[in-house]
């Protein structure tokens, strides 16, 4: 009569072993392959790092739509105002002359560069959606300097995992994997729709991630720091908007 | 077995099957989770929503281009004049993260609900129409009992008539499908890798619009289902969703 009852018994003990050292594997190869999030903790964690681990193997060097001329959004949309405060408005004021862009952390030449520096590199040019977490969207063609290329001229140590971007804005920032970080469509943008990049959208300095909703696109940097871990900045969850509930990678 | 040998008109056959169970295990839990996710991304999606109670098609739009159609509630961002001179409480951060959580959740869910059904014959036996109950006759038959309130038979309580079966099919194998896919339409990332995902929809506003609208048919077949319930029998029907049994001396009194 305990014959069936036990070998059930077994059988869910083995399966329940099987189980739970298998998810003990997969979270060690999944930290090995980088699909692990820095805001996988708290009880949507589980959500967060399923959607970064799914698209980080589906959409491993996929390029974002880009769009022809002719669906370039006119007028553009601008979201938000400028910041006001006296710093912005006397670099304003300059033209953005004394804007610099630090460089430090993990890097062989730590560096900073004016946005005049950045505009004489290699440019690139893209006609990409910008879509915000709220659900409105328009496309606009940036230019910009790829964020690879400046990577390059600092050179990045082999640990480096994560750029981290501050702005002038303490409240807003953020950082990139390596992945996006080396992708040939993120830019550090400067231009837009053929003009210099309107202070509206982010000017003099724009992050630009098209593989992510516009939040991921940041304003008005300032400083990059190359790390290895972003459990130093903040409350270590990679960005001011996991801070506010929303999800580091914003890829969707 | 007993799906099979069950004969309709024989009544006593019903009563022999009050310890069998209508509904097996995985369906049950399956429903349940399902349940539960649906209102989890019910309400996240709606409070997703107001942050943008607009709606447009093709590829963009935003405050400043025409919108197909606009919800008239109050925003809970001030980029969209909604004719309200106030802001809702912004809760779109935990709102986003809980959307996507529930989403996976019920994508397993669904993906073990399909396969196992397709495995065990569920849908052949239990869903899929005979086809003689397609005829124009017995269609028309089964919408008239429907809105004459005809309280079903006893031998409903174990098997679907053809309206439900078209519309668990429908549910099942269309709206659930289009809602993932609309979803993933409007991610930008996904989109990179194929790109035809929302290039088919004409754009990621009208895959957004899609999503809206396939939530409104989902909530519509909810309501349905609730009602169809409580006229069947919210007690027994709450019973065989939740144990599994039938009391079929009850259900035929």
């Amino acid at each position: 009569m305990s014959n069936p009852s036990r070998r059930k018994l077994i059988t869910a003990g083995l399966a329940a072993t099987a189980g739970a050292s298998g998810i003990a594997v997969a979270a060690k190869l999944a930290d090995q392959y980088g699909l692990i999030p820095p805001d996988h903790g708290g009880i949507y964690g589980p959500g967060q790092t399923l959607t970064y681990a799914a698209h980080r193997l589906l959409t491993h060097n996929s390029l974002a739509r880009e769009f022809p001329r002719s669906q370039i959004s006119n007028p553009a949309y601008v979201n938000g105002k400028p910041p006001k405060d006296e710093v912005f408005t006397r670099l304003q004021a300059g033209g953005f002359a004394d804007w610099r862009l630090t460089v430090d952390g993990m890097v062989a030449r730590p560096a900073s560069f004016s946005v005049r520096e950045l505009k004489s590199y290699p440019s690139s040019t893209q006609i990409t959606h910008l879509a915000c977490e709220e659900g409105w969207s328009f496309i606009a063609e940036w230019t910009g300097v790829p964020l690879s290329h400046v990577l390059n001229l600092v050179g990045i140590l082999p640990q480096a995992k994560y750029v981290v971007f501050l702005t002038i804005q303490r409240r807003w920032w953020g950082s990139v994997d390596m992945e996006d970080a080396l992708h040939p469509q993120t830019l550090i943008t400067y231009g837009m729709n053929g003009g210099n990049l309107p202070a509206g959208n982010g000017g003099p300095l724009r992050l630009r991630v098209p593989r992510q909703l516009g939040y991921k696109s940041l304003k008005y940097i300032t400083h990059m720091t190359v790390t290895d871990s972003v459990k130093g900045f903040g409350k270590g969850l990679g960005a001011s908007s996991p801070e506010g509930g929303y999800a580091w990678y914003a890829g969707i | 077995m007993a799906d099979s040998a069950w004969i309709p008109s024989i009544a006593p056959a019903v009563s022999t099957q009050t310890s069998a169970s209508r509904h097996t295990v995985l369906v049950r839990v399956t429903h349940w989770i399902t349940t539960l996710c649906f209102f989890a991304l019910l309400v996240t999606g709606i409070e997703i929503l107001i942050s943008h109670p607009r709606f447009y098609w093709g590829e963009v739009g935003n405050a400043l281009t025409p919108s197909l159609f606009d919800i008239p509630i109050p925003a809970s961002r001030g980029a969209v004049k909604t004719g309200y001179s106030f802001v809702l409480p912004d809760q779109n951060g935990w709102s986003r993260s809980l959307h996507f959580q529930a989403g996976w959740l019920m994508v397993f869910t669904g993906f073990l609900y399909v396969v196992s059904g397709l495995y065990a014959g569920h849908f052949r036996k239990t869903l899929l129409p005979a086809k003689s109950d397609l005829s124009r006759r017995v269609l028309w038959r089964e919408i008239g009992n429907h809105l004459r309130f005809k309280p079903p038979s006893a031998a409903e309580a174990w098997s679907y008539n053809i309206l439900q079966r078209l519309t668990y099919l429908l549910v099942i194998f269309v709206l659930f499908p289009l809602i993932i896919w609309t979803g993933l339409a409007m991610s930008p990332a996904f989109t990179s890798a194929f790109p035809a995902a929302v290039n088919v929809f004409g754009g990621q506003q009208s895959a957004r619009t899609i999503h809206f609208f396939v939530t409104l048919f989902l909530v519509l077949f909810l309501l349905v289902h609730i009602l169809m319930v409580c006229l069947a029998g919210f007690k027994s029907r709450m019973r065989a969703m939740i144990t599994g049994r039938v009391d079929a001396l009850k259900e035929q009194s």
